[in-house]
């Protein structure tokens, strides 16, 4: 008889279920894991350290690309330290609009995840449902920003622009007939807030499609209840947040306890699971879904009814309009000044932390009084889950391994940096 | 939301007496400086403690000050480990700091306080060779596997060391030193901004 051994498996990095460039050095008895070592730092590229070697502005489209598939949310979490430093409070407006469009991307994001999760474990169909949808979201994005991915939307004292009038028309191609075409531009017909209107009308019905095919499914319910349990202790000690630690059954949202922008002003609940468990984890996403529509259906009826300002008028750190610049000298030279040197914020250091749809994502600005970060620390919230990997996936079988990756919701853009 | 804090760290100030250096509530927020052979310390009071009860580290990270202020203006302890601290249960944060002066800084883990501290601390010592005396596995986390040095100390130029590239004739990557030439775009400049000045002092007058 000969003795049987451990033998380590390597998993990745280009593992299609491995989200990108996860390197796992797995330690396995049979087909059950004893360690798990994700290698991870292939995708980083030192963003903290660019950043202090530029502008204060220069750095936001530098945060669009950390989580690249939420985008904004990354932004608000930066522009907030800014704002703090500052001292400045944009617009009413522009918090509705950032308040929206954060719950657009927590969408955009849920459904990245849900697709590719669900296509992990085996369900080949979500994923093209949710592209489906992820495709809407991206003309959003695009309408209002003029980029379909990556925005650079959110600035100090409020955001680049205001909402369009007008949305973008497709055209008729060999791919797409004239009918077809018809179709797709019709929704597009009326403003920005028309289409995420009629989007948030019909998106609901969406989510229960998307349930029908997995919440009863017995084969999705066997890849994913009682897989990857952390109780709410272990939660707390691993660093969780955000859906992951609502799974386990602990309800805390920074968008109710520590609310900002106008998150105190919204009707919305904060969904909680009870086994925390890769199943419960799903349910409280499918309903962070839902609950993300509420919100933005209240930010869109006060949009429409209170025009005004989305940004502050005070250039010495929001450009000036591109006809003042034409005949005031004064805003000539801010627009030089601001484009060039950039503004210095006040020596000090603080923390800002946003509900990202990942969890929390905390910005660490240390200034030391010039027009760049001393020092700019991107708390990720995937990285502390990621960590937890080894204790989640101790004990469990191979496959399992890519349900429990599936479940952190992992981009490797925010955790290497 | 500053004068909850101003009492937190009253309460603080209480607690700890001269095991803390300093204890100061800044933008709104609390940070307390401890030494780093107080650390655990203070770690495990502010943890169990049911007034602070942070039951949840959410960050750590490292700070190179060596060049805060311009170029030899800094004085003080060159490093510093940075805790962000949150408690779920009074809603509340924390920003706990140690200053490291020594070469390589060494501090004590915190690892069995909180389980969360494993990565960041790996992180840190990686990028500013902090070393986390106690701490299970530290092994470089974000860099190349034989990296050397730690990138982010103020010291390290920002376009590296060194450059890969495949060898078509040894048909495998190589590293060779950088061929590119550092470049500043944008000069780092401090200015001295009435306006904030103004703000400090009315906070202070609060």
């Amino acid at each position: 008889m000969p003795e049987i051994r451990n033998y380590t498996l390597n998993f990745g990095p280009q593992h299609p279920a491995a989200h990108g460039v996860l390197r796992l050095v797995l330690e396995m008895d049979g087909e059950v894991i004893q360690r798990a070592d994700p290698h991870v730092g292939l995708l980083h590229r030192a963003t903290e350290k660019l950043a202090e070697s530029k502008p204060y502005n220069q750095t936001i489209p530098y945060m669009d690309r950390l989580d690249y598939v939420s985008m904004m949310c990354n932004e608000h979490g930066y522009v907030l330290a800014l704002e703090k430093l500052l001292d400045i409070t944009p617009p009413l407006r522009a918090q509705y609009i950032r308040v929206m469009f954060d719950e657009l991307t927590r969408i955009l994001n849920h459904l990245m995840w849900l697709g590719t999760h669900a296509l992990d474990v085996g369900a080949m169909t979500m994923f093209l449902y949710c592209f489906r949808e992820r495709e809407d979201l991206m003309d959003m994005y695009e309408a209002v920003s003029g980029a379909r991915m990556h925005a650079a939307y959110y600035r100090p004292g409020g955001v680049y622009r205001d909402l369009p009038g007008k949305m973008a028309q497709y055209q008729s191609s060999k791919y797409k007939d004239e009918a077809e075409t018809r179709r797709i531009n019709e929704a597009r017909s009326g403003s920005l807030l028309d289409f995420i209107e009629e989007f948030v009308q019909r998106f609901p019905t969406n989510i229960d499609e998307y349930e029908t095919l997995l919440t009863d499914n017995r084969i999705w319910k066997q890849r994913t209840v009682g897989i990857g349990v952390v109780s709410p202790e272990r939660a707390l000690q691993l660093g969780f947040t955000g859906p992951m630690l609502r799974g386990s059954g602990i309800e805390w949202d920074l968008r109710k306890k520590q609310p900002y922008e106008v998150y105190d002003r919204m009707d919305f609940d904060i969904p909680v699971g009870v086994n925390g468990d890769c199943y419960d984890r799903y349910l409280v996403r499918i309903e962070e879904m839902r609950q993300s529509t509420r919100i933005i259906k209240q930010c869109i009826e006060w949009l429409r009814n209170n025009p005004g300002p989305v940004i502050l008028d005070d250039h010495k750190f929001a450009p000036p309009r591109r006809e003042e610049m034409k005949d005031d000298m004064e805003a000539l030279i801010h627009h030089f000044k601001l484009f060039t040197e950039g503004y210095t914020l006040p020596a000090g250091e603080v923390y800002t932390a946003i509900e990202h749809p990942k969890g929390e994502f905390g910005i660490y600005l240390v200034s030391d009084g010039a027009n760049k970060p001393y020092r700019l620390k991107v708390r990720a919230p995937g990285f502390s889950h990621l960590a937890a990997m080894d204790e989640m996936s101790e004990g469990h079988m191979l496959a399992d391994v890519v349900a429990i990756i599936g479940t952190m919701d992992i981009v490797f853009g925010e955790i290497d940096r | 939301m500053s004068r909850y804090y101003r009492q937190l760290a009253e309460q603080a100030r209480n607690k700890f007496g001269n095991r803390i250096q300093s204890c100061d509530v800044e933008w709104g927020e609390l940070t307390i400086v401890a030494d780093r052979h107080e650390l655990l310390d203070v770690a495990v009071t502010l943890r169990d403690d049911p007034q602070f009860a942070f039951a949840e580290l959410l960050d750590v990270c490292g700070v190179d000050y060596s060049e805060y202020g311009g170029e030899g203006q800094w004085q003080g302890a060159r490093f510093a480990s940075v805790y962000h601290l949150l408690s779920i249960e009074h809603n509340h944060r924390l920003r706990l700091k140690v200053m490291l002066d020594n070469e390589p800084p060494v501090v004590p883990s915190v690892v069995d306080i909180w389980a969360a501290a494993n990565w960041f601390e790996r992180e840190a010592f990686d990028l500013y060779g902090i070393v986390y005396e106690g701490h299970p596995d530290l092994r470089r986390i974000l860099t190349d596997y034989g990296f050397i040095g730690h990138p982010f100390r103020k010291d390290f130029p920002l376009i590296g060391n060194v450059e890969m590239r495949y060898d078509p004739e040894k048909q495998r990557v190589v590293y060779q030193p950088v061929s590119i030439e550092p470049r500043v775009v944008q000069q780092r400049v401090i200015r001295d901004d009435h306006r904030y000045a103004d703000r400090l002092q009315q906070e202070e007058e609060e």
